[in-house]
């Protein structure tokens, strides 16, 4: 057994969620660059300049990329050797939920730490429907965790903006469904989120899972550089083809027209029932924060 | 393109009926920050006919919740949040003298219409700017509801700030 500190962990966490707040991923940023120089429309082109100097702003002036810096999503990939060495004498947890010490405890106060000390927005609330106080602390994140060989510990944080994530959807098709019609649901799906979800997008896919899993899918789906296709050569095409079509709808950068409505759609599926196709697509906005560390 | 024009708030009827959709803009002076629990205390205190925290008249609404200012800063990040979901309050903001909000995104027919009725307009800036557009801002207060942090009404003063005549006061709009 690797025991990695409770501290190395959150403050892995911590310094991942202020990056991602400030600095757009390289890839990112060359698809920004690449459209703008593709667009066809000048007032297009324009906008997506100003994203790019809107990222250079951040990064070289520390002030965040948006002001919404997202609800932090965790993805752990926690190798089955880890165990997280608790911190002396911590006896409360970050979360009613969580037991003191643990691997979401450490996690949310790395995240915690990320958005004070980083001056990122608080943007969670602790009761959706009731109250909704703000925790002023943007926790708990959202985590996710996989049992995985080995003895790393992956973390990828995506700081998630409410935006583009309201206009995300699920559709739970029929089997026998055609490639067609579920590429018309998915286009039909960004085209709606358009103007309010702040384009060009990167459009995460899942399908096939049940439920829940599909929906997972589709945001981790979101992890992947925008420039690698799915390894299946049926579902590149699929990504590919998808992404044609999204950006025929001339929607543009922040739909007002133009080529570029998005940058990428990526695609990840996994097995399912016999009665069952589910399909989820998760809308990110150009503002695609995501940055990933292994202890 | 038309030439950019400049707007100074608060805004007169005839600032508003001087623009058409797609109409680039500056904006300069003092805009509200307000999102959605602001819109919805700015409504109850109009039904219960109580004072506003500042005057409606020729007003413009920013809607947004920027991130907090460093050290020695006047504001963190500072873009646009979705305007639809301020839709159910706007039409009666509008009624009681607000003249332009600033966000991004569509609206909805009830919103339209009160901009046409009331003489209003919907001005779209640059949504994933934040950083970019905070350079507009040269000062920023906390004038009412300080309980909800980020969403709390602000008085920004700002300077050239970019956007577009979204949805005009004839019924006009730049989405198609």
């Amino acid at each position: 057994m690797r025991y990695i500190e409770f501290e190395k962990i959150a403050e892995t966490v911590e310094s991942l969620c202020v990056s991602a707040g400030y600095e757009l991923p390289c890839d990112v940023l060359a698809a920004l660059e690449e459209a703008a120089q593709k667009e066809s429309d000048p007032a297009a082109a324009k906008i997506l300049n100003q994203l790019i100097e809107n990222a250079r702003i951040a990064k070289d002036e520390r002030i965040p990329l948006c002001q919404d810096t997202g609800l932090a999503v965790v993805f752990v990939q926690r190798g089955s050797e880890v165990a997280v060495k608790p911190a002396s004498g911590r006896k409360q947890a970050t979360s009613n939920f969580r037991k003191a010490g643990d691997l979401f405890d450490a996690i949310n106060t790395g995240v915690a730490a990320g958005f004070q000390k980083g001056y990122l927005r608080k943007s969670v609330v602790a009761d959706p429907l009731n109250k909704r106080k703000n925790t002023r602390s943007n926790t708990p994140a959202i985590i996710h965790q996989q049992i995985v060989a080995g003895d790393q510990l992956k973390l990828t944080v995506m700081t998630k903006g409410g935006g583009c994530e309201n206009k995300s959807r699920f559709w739970m098709f029929r089997p026998t469904a055609e490639r067609d019609k579920i590429i018309d649901w998915i286009v039909d799906v960004v085209r709606t989120a358009g103007a309010d979800a702040c384009p060009p997008f990167v459009v995460g896919v899942g399908i096939g899972g049940d439920f829940e899993m599909s929906c997972l899918l589709s945001k981790m789906a979101l992890c992947r550089k925008l420039d690698q296709r799915n390894s299946d050569k049926f579902y590149a095409e699929l990504e590919t083809d998808l992404l044609s079509r999204i950006n025929a709808l001339g929607l543009g950068p922040q739909g007002l027209g133009g080529d570029t409505t998005a940058l990428a759609v990526l695609v990840e599926t996994a097995a399912c029932h016999i009665a069952s196709l589910p399909v989820a697509v998760n809308i990110e906005c150009h503002s695609h924060r995501h940055k990933t560390a292994v202890i | 393109m038309s030439e950019i024009k400049k707007l100074q708030a608060p805004l007169t009827e005839a600032d508003v009926r001087s623009l058409r959709a797609g109409d680039e803009v500056l904006v300069s002076g003092a805009v509200y920050t307000a999102r959605d629990m602001a819109h919805k205390r700015l409504c109850e205190s109009i039904e219960a006919g109580d004072k506003l925290p500042f005057e409606l008249d020729g007003a413009i609404i920013y809607f947004v919740g920027p991130t907090p200012a460093r050290p020695g800063r006047v504001i963190g990040a500072a873009g646009p949040t979705t305007s639809s979901r301020m839709d159910p309050f706007s039409p009666k903001l509008i009624a009681n003298g607000l003249k332009a909000m600033i966000g991004k995104g569509y609206r909805g027919d009830e919103v339209r219409e009160a901009l046409k009725k009331y003489s209003a307009v919907h001005l779209s800036t640059i949504g994933g700017a934040g950083a970019l557009l905070s350079r507009h801002i040269v000062a920023a207060e906390v004038i009412a509801y300080e309980d909800l942090g980020t969403e709390a009404i602000r008085r920004l003063q700002v300077v050239d700030f970019p956007a577009i005549v979204a949805y005009d006061c004839y019924g006009s709009s730049v989405y198609k």
